[in-house]
C-alpha cells in the first residue's frame, strides 16, 4: 500500500469528524484539498521538488491524530517560566494544533490587533479569513501565464514551470487541518513587543499534527513574530504545517523561526508569502536540534519595490535530516530578493538545499542575490545544494552561487599554536560559519540569545528538548 | 631552554631537514638564515608541532621536556609562539574571542582561574598599546581585511597577550616598511624578559639591526653548516650565501 492510502481512508472515514470540531471557513476548502491530494498523493524523491526528502517514506508510519479534540492537560507556563531575557513579548502557546486560550499573555497587543486560534477568528470573523484563507498558497500554484512554458534545446521542448504545481502536503494539511493562529493588524497598526509564539509538542502515543497559521498585515502594519518548535514526549511526532502571509503595501514583517525539537520529530512546513508594493519582509530560520525536517518556503513579489530577505540556519548531527527548499518569485519590476542559508553538518547529518529565484519576464529591474555556504565537518556528512536562477527580464542584476567545504586546516592550526585545542578552535569556526545568519537577526536580546544556544548547541549541550531554551 | 639532536624531518615523503643540532640558552636570541627552501620554515614548523610536518629521526628537548611529544597546544602552554609568516584570516571569529580562548586555555593548563572578561578586556587594552595596534582591529574578525603591515603587528601583538619563553620570529620583517618594521621590533624587545629565548628566521640585516642576535645559524640544504656571531649576518649581507657554499665544498 502507498502511503497516501491511510490517510485517504483516513479522511474519507472521518470527514464528518473533522468538519464538527473545525469551523466552516476551514471546512470549504477540504474537498477540493481532497481531490487535489487524491491525485498527487504523497510526493516520492522522484518528484523533482522532494528530490532529497521522501515524503513517501516519512508518512508511512500509522501516527494517531486528535480529530475529537480531547483537551489535552498541560500547562505551559510550568515548563516555560520566562520569555528571552531581556526581551519582553507577547507569549503565546499552541499545543500541538490548538491553540491555548487559557494562558494568554500579560500584555495586550496594540488596539485592533487580532492574535487568536484561527477556528475561532474563522467563526467570528468569517469574512475577513475567508478572504486570505487558502489564497496565498493557492496563489502560488498559479500556472505562469506570462512567461513562456518551456524552451526548445536542440529542437526539443523543455517545459520550465511544472513545479507550480500544487503541493501535496500543503493540500493534506488543509485537508486535515482544524485549527492553529491566526494574527491580523490593522491598517498602519505598528506592533511594537514581538509576538512569540511557542509549538508545543505533547503526547503519550506517536501523534501526527495538522497545524495552519495565517498572518494577515493590512496597509503600513508592522509586526516582529518569533516562532519556537518544542518537542516535549518521547514519542514520534509528524507535523505538517501550513503558514500563510499576507503583506499589504508599505507593511513589514520579520518572522523569525526556531526549531529546537528532537530526532523523533519529522516536520514538513510550507511558508508562502505574498508581498505587496514597498512591502518589507524577512524570514530567518534557524534548525537548532531536529529530526527529519523539510522546509518550504514561496515569496510572491507581487507589488512593485517589496523586499524580501530569506535567511537560514541549519546545524545538524548524528543522522538528522534538514531540506530547505524555497522559490522566490518576482513578478512585478523594481523588487529586491537577498538570500542567505549556512549549514553546519556533522557526524551522519544530511542537508539539502534547493533555492529557486525566478525573475518573471515583467520583473524589470529586479535585483536579487542568493548565497548558500555549508560546512561538512565529517566524511559522513552529506550536503546536497541546488542553487537555481531563472531570468526572464533582461534589466536585471542577479548573483547566486553555493559552497561545500570543510573546516579550515590552517585556521585550526593557527589557533592550536596560540594554545586553543583542536576541539575548541573546531568549535569556534564552526560557531563563526553560522554566527553570519544569526547577525542578520534585528532584535538584539534574540541575536545574543540565538549565539548562546548555538554555542550549546556545538558543545553537545542541547541533545535533545528538555524544554524551551530560549526560556530558561 | 632548547635542545634539538640530529633531527630530520620530511613533508609529503620529502626529507627536508637532515640532521639538526641546535642548543638555545635561556635569554639567547638566534638568528636563522639561509636560501629559500633551506628548511628555515620547515625547522619552525617542526617545532610548534605542524601536522603536515613528520619528524623522522632525532629528538628536542625544550625546558627538560619531549616536545615531540606534546600538542601544538601543549606546545604553545608550555611557552612557545610562533609568529607565523602568513597569518591566517579567520572570518567570523573576533579577535577578542580569539584571544580570550587562548589566553584562558593556557591559564587552565597552568592551573589558574580563568580571566573575567573585564580583567581580560583591560590586559588587551594595554598590550594593544605596545604595538600600537588600532582598537578598530582588535574588534575585527582575526586578520580579515587586515594590512600585511597590520598583521604582522597582530602577531607581536599576540606574543604580548601569550607572554611566550620562547618566541619563533618567521620572516616577521617580510612585507613590512620601514616604520612598521622598527614598531613589530621595539614591541617585540619591549615584551623580552631576562630569560626569553627566540628564534629570528630572516633574509635581512635590517630587522637583525633591532634584535641583536647573539647568535647566527647558516642553514644549507636541510643542515646548520655556519654558525657565528652577529658580525656573521653582516658578511651575508654583504657576500650572499655563495662563499658559504664555496667553503663547504672546497
Amino acid at each position: 500500500m502507498k502511503s497516501e492510502q491511510q490517510y485517504i481512508e483516513l479522511f474519507e472515514q472521518c470527514r464528518q469528524m473533522l468538519s464538527s470540531h473545525s469551523c466552516e471557513v476551514m471546512d470549504s476548502l477540504r474537498d477540493e484539498a481532497f481531490t487535489t491530494f487524491q491525485r498527487l498523493g504523497l510526493p516520492n524523491r522522484k518528484v523533482e521538488r522532494y528530490k532529497y526528502t521522501d515524503a513517501q517514506e516519512a508518512f508511512a508510519p500509522n501516527y494517531g491524530l486528535n480529530l475529537n479534540r480531547l483537551d489535552i492537560p498541560v500547562n505551559p507556563y510550568d515548563v516555560f517560566k520566562c520569555d528571552v531575557p531581556n526581551m519582553s513579548t507577547l507569549l503565546y502557546f499552541i499545543v500541538n494544533d490548538a491553540f491555548h486560550s487559557k494562558e494568554l499573555p500579560k500584555y495586550q497587543p496594540e488596539e485592533g490587533v487580532i492574535i487568536t486560534s484561527l477556528k475561532d477568528a474563522a467563526t467570528r470573523y468569517p469574512e475577513l479569513v475567508m478572504k486570505y484563507y487558502g489564497q496565498i498558497a493557492k496563489k502560488a500554484e498559479t500556472p505562469l501565464s506570462t512567461t513562456p512554458e518551456g524552451q526548445y534545446v536542440d529542437g526539443e521542448f523543455i517545459p520550465m514551470h511544472k513545479n507550480n504545481e500544487p503541493d501535496a502536503i500543503t493540500a493534506l494539511n488543509t485537508m486535515l487541518t482544524q485549527d492553529g493562529l491566526f494574527i491580523y493588524l490593522p491598517k498602519n497598526t505598528v506592533q511594537d513587543k514581538t509576538i512569540q509564539v511557542i509549538n508545543i509538542l505533547t503526547s503519550k502515543v506517536d501523534l501526527m499534527v495538522n497545524r495552519r497559521v495565517l498572518m494577515v498585515l493590512e496597509e503600513g502594519a508592522q509586526a516582529k513574530v518569533l516562532f519556537c518548535d518544542h518537542a516535549m514526549d518521547d514519542v514520534n511526532f509528524l507535523t505538517t504545517q501550513v503558514v500563510e502571509v499576507f503583506a499589504a503595501k508599505g507593511s513589514s514583517l520579520e518572522l523569525y523561526e526556531l526549531e529546537e525539537t528532537h530526532v523523533k520529530n519529522k516536520r514538513f512546513s510550507n511558508l508562502y508569502v505574498q508581498q505587496h508594493e514597498e512591502s518589507k519582509v524577512t524570514l530567518n530560520s534557524l534548525t537548532l536540534h531536529n529530526g527529519y525536517t523539510r522546509n518550504m518556503t514561496y515569496v510572491g513579489l507581487v507589488g512593485e519595490q517589496a523586499e524580501v530577505n530569506l535567511y537560514g540556519g541549519v546545524i545538524a548531527d548524528k543522522k538528522q535530516h534538514v531540506d530547505n527548499h524555497t522559490l522566490v518569485d518576482h513578478q512585478v519590476p523594481k523588487c529586491i530578493s537577498n538570500e542567505l542559508y549556512k549549514y553546519v553538518l556533522d557526524e551522519e547529518a544530511v542537508g539539502a538545499f534547493a533555492g529557486r529565484i525566478l525573475v518573471r519576464q515583467e520583473a524589470q529591474q529586479t535585483e536579487s542575490q542568493e548565497t548558500n555556504a555549508n560546512l561538512c565537518a565529517t566524511k559522513t556528512a552529506h550536503m546536497y545544494t541546488q542553487p537555481m536562477l531563472e531570468i526572464y527580464a533582461d534589466d536585471v542584476k542577479c548573483n547566486h552561487g553555493a559552497t561545500v567545504g570543510q573546516l579550515n586546516e590552517a585556521a585550526l592550526f593557527y589557533m592550536r599554536q596560540r594554545g586553543i585545542s583542536l576541539e575548541e578552535a573546531k568549535l569556534l569556526l564552526k560557531f563563526a560559519f553560522v554566527g553570519e545568519v544569526i547577525d542578520k537577526v534585528d532584535l538584539e536580546p534574540l541575536r545574543d540569545r540565538l549565539h548562546y544556544l548555538v554555542e550549546k548547541r556545538f558543545r553537545g549541550e542541547l541533545n535533545k528538548c528538555t524544554g524551551c531554551k530560549l526560556c530558561k | 631552554m632548547l635542545e634539538i639532536k640530529d633531527l630530520h624531518a620530511s613533508i609529503n615523503g620529502k626529507e627536508i631537514l637532515k640532521g639538526i643540532n641546535l642548543t638555545i640558552k635561556d635569554g639567547e636570541v638566534h638568528a636563522l638564515m639561509g636560501q629559500n627552501g633551506a628548511g628555515k620554515s620547515t625547522l619552525s614548523n617542526v617545532l610548534v608541532g605542524h601536522p603536515a610536518y613528520e619528524v623522522t629521526q632525532g629528538s628536542i628537548i625544550f625546558n627538560g621536556k619531549d616536545l615531540l611529544a606534546l600538542k601544538p597546544e601543549e606546545r604553545a602552554h608550555e611557552g612557545i609562539f610562533m609568529s607565523f609568516q602568513t597569518p591566517v584570516e579567520i572570518p567570523g571569529v573576533s579577535m577578542v574571542n580569539f584571544m580570550r580562548a587562548a589566553v584562558n586555555a593556557k591559564r587552565k593548563y597552568l592551573g589558574e582561574e580563568p580571566l573575567t572578561a573585564g580583567e581580560f578586556l583591560k590586559i588587551m587594552r594595554e598590550k594593544r598599546k605596545i604595538v600600537e595596534l588600532d582598537n578598530k582591529l582588535a574588534n575585527r574578525s582575526v586578520n580579515e581585511g587586515f594590512s600585511g603591515g597590520e598583521k604582522k603587528r597582530n602577531e607581536i601583538f599576540q606574543m604580548a597577550m601569550l607572554e611566550p619563553t620562547f618566541a619563533i620570529l618567521d620572516e616577521t620583517d617580510s612585507g613590512l616598511d620601514v616604520d612598521a618594521l622598527r614598531i613589530v621590533a621595539d614591541g617585540f624587545n619591549k615584551l623580552r624578559k631576562e630569560n626569553t629565548s627566540a628564534m629570528v628566521i630572516t633574509h635581512y640585516q635590517r630587522l637583525l639591526d633591532y634584535l641583536k642576535p647573539d647568535i647566527v645559524h647558516v642553514l644549507l640544504n636541510g643542515k646548520i653548516v655556519k654558525t657565528g656571531g652577529p658580525e656573521l649576518a653582516l658578511e651575508i649581507e654583504n657576500r650572499g650565501f655563495d662563499w658559504i657554499k664555496a667553503e663547504i665544498e672546497a
